[in-house]
């Protein structure tokens, strides 16, 4: 896939869709309209956080995914996945039992993806020290940040790290340790477990790389329930030998703080997209003192709180802090040969420039630009302000806006409708037959069973 | 395209409101995003110049095809000497605003820095105007 497509994970079932605004209220880059009773998302303002999907009541909104025979075609069956994923399982399953399900649904190598770190590690480092132009440093970690930046904040795109991600790193490792056991590059079937809808767009297509290294992605909540299905509590054989790459760092490395502790004299983690969101609006500004290093993540809890995973994300993170504190920290590693002989895997994870991409233009052409503001400012002196989202806009300013560009009416406002009715400008039944074009036809007739009711979803 | 804002003296939890919301529409007008950070930078400097030094301001906002002009008119103790003031590192603001973080003394010099005209006009004991153009 060429890298200038962007792939969406998101997907919105229109039978399972009943039209609501909670989606639409949540995005935090107003993406999403909701058109004759189903929401839509605009491609090119969905930066794949998957607030939506969380907020949905009806789970309408899903992530496609791989399916899992697919891992048969391949020889060497390796599961790629985050040091995350095992903060989410009980306690009273051990990390060989884990690790001995894996291999029971089918695979034959089990990789954490943030193995061997101090690789990763040192060239964010040596990146920082040599790019110097472009302050604070902005971390490449969370995709959804990554496309944040470009639609929103063109200006910070120089200031992303030309670093590629952990899976990158995992993947580009796996495969060399295969290939010194003795296979060939096609027998590898790589599959990725995801935590998150952004990481899926990422893999499939990579925003700062040619192509994606992996053959196929795994929801981490699909994986769990197998996990689940076919973890023993029994002895379960030693695997640590697979892990002796993987270190206390790695294991931190996509929680909050994870990235942040290593890099530079002042360094900063913020997680939660809208408060990623605030902090932004400042740097941009320039309001915000001389910083090294920034480590921005869409999640609450980063990947803790992926949008894929089933566990808590508090009781997630703590049992991975203490996980961490049974491993050796990353430097204590700096001698081993994986390490060592790291100068090609260092070399694969120097990803190209990331160009802007914004999104937020009302037209190309500035005088026509200028034009369409000021027609949304008139505009907005009839709107009433309450940004109730019944026309399927999130809020007024943005309905006032998708009217210039054409894709809305005034008629759409509820409130300018009744307004017209008191003033026998247009008939009960024409007024009534617009808001059934938005919502759908009988969306409003009583209904004990309406999807969406009372208490479902929550 | 004409915008207004009001500036309360001495309040810093509003000081930005403006150049956010001007940022706002000059991404929706396609502006580069250089071009944008500099007229962004010269109205925040401009914002908490009134919010620390004056008693109360309005900022007037005038975007064209190929330009944008700004208008910061505040009641305030004025500047004596605006020479003085431009320079770098000169500052006048009080121990407090010091202590938040602002008063550094780079304000105006900052502003000319980020802008292609830049007038000041001040009377001491009634305030201060200053206007800013950038071209696009």
């Amino acid at each position: 896939m060429s890298p200038s497509k962007r792939y969406h994970a998101l997907t919105i079932d229109e039978q399972t869709c009943i039209g609501c605004t909670h989606c639409m209220k949540v995005c935090p880059t107003e993406a999403i309209r909701v058109v004759g009773g189903l929401a839509e998302i605009r491609e090119d303002r969905c930066v794949d956080c998957g607030h939506c999907m969380r907020a949905c009541p009806v789970k309408a909104i899903y992530v496609e995914q791989d399916d899992l025979k697919k891992i048969q075609t391949f020889k060497y069956r390796v599961v790629l996945f985050p040091a995350v994923m095992i903060g989410q399982f009980p306690e009273k399953y051990t990390e060989d039992q884990i690790y001995a399900a894996l291999l029971k649904i089918g695979f034959t190598h089990v990789f954490e993806v943030e193995q061997p770190i101090g690789i990763l590690k040192n060239s964010i480092k040596e990146y920082c020290r040599k790019s110097t132009t472009h302050r604070p440093h902005i971390s490449t970690f969370c995709p959804a940040i990554v496309r944040l930046i470009q639609i929103r904040y063109p200006s910070l795109t120089e200031n992303l790290i030309r670093r590629k991600a952990p899976h990158d790193l995992g993947a580009h490792f796996a495969i060399s340790e295969l290939k010194k056991q003795g296979a060939k590059e096609e027998e590898i079937g790589l599959f990725y477990v995801t935590p998150c809808n952004a990481k899926i767009s990422s893999v499939k297509s990579p925003v700062g790389e040619k192509e994606s290294i992996v053959d196929g992605i795994i929801n981490m909540n699909a994986l769990y329930n197998k996990v689940m299905k076919a973890i023993d509590t029994k002895e379960a054989p030693d695997t640590s030998s697979q892990r002796q790459n993987l270190t206390r760092d790695g294991i931190l490395w996509s929680l909050t703080r994870g990235e942040a502790r290593h890099f530079g004299e002042r360094s900063m983690a913020i997680d939660g997209i809208h408060n990623v969101i605030r902090f932004l609006e400042r740097l941009e500004n320039e309001e915000v003192p001389n910083l090294d290093f920034l480590e921005l993540r869409a999640c609450d809890q980063s990947c803790a709180g992926g949008i894929m995973m089933t566990g808590n994300r508090f009781l997630t993170v703590e049992r991975l802090e203490r996980r961490a504190r049974r491993y050796a920290p990353a430097w204590k590693l700096q001698n081993t040969q994986a390490v060592k002989e790291s100068k090609e895997l260092k070399q694969k994870l120097i990803a190209d420039q990331i160009i802007p991409k914004p999104a937020f233009c009302l037209d190309p052409d500035r005088e026509r630009a200028l034009e369409k503001m000021n027609r949304a400012q008139r505009i907005i002196c009839f709107l009433p302000g309450i940004d109730c989202g019944a026309c399927g806009a999130p809020n007024c300013q943005a309905l006032a806006e998708d009217m210039v560009s054409g894709t809305a009416k005034m008629s759409d406002c509820v409130f300018l409708q009744q307004m017209w009715e008191n003033e026998g400008k247009i008939s009960t039944s024409k007024a009534f037959r617009n808001v059934e074009k938005k919502w759908g036809e009988q969306r409003f007739q009583a209904d004990c069973n309406k999807r969406g009711k009372r208490n479902e979803g929550f | 395209m004409k915008l207004e804002f009001n500036i309360e003296g001495g309040n810093f939890s509003w000081a930005g409101h403006a150049s956010s919301e001007v940022k706002k529409m000059l991404k929706q007008l396609g502006i580069d995003a250089r071009c944008i950070k500099s007229i962004v930078i010269a109205l925040y400097e401009g914002e908490v110049n009134v919010v620390a030094h004056a008693y109360e301001g309005r900022i007037l906002v005038q975007m064209e095809p190929h330009k944008i002009t700004t208008e910061i008119i505040d009641k305030g103790p004025g500047i004596p000497d605006i020479e003085l003031a431009m320079q770098e590192g000169y500052s006048t603001a009080s121990k407090e605003v010091r202590e938040m973080g602002f008063g550094a003394g780079m304000g105006l010099a900052n502003m000319k820095k980020n802008t292609d005209e830049l007038t000041i006009e001040s009377t001491v004991g009634q305030g201060t105007t200053v206007k800013m153009v950038n071209y696009f």
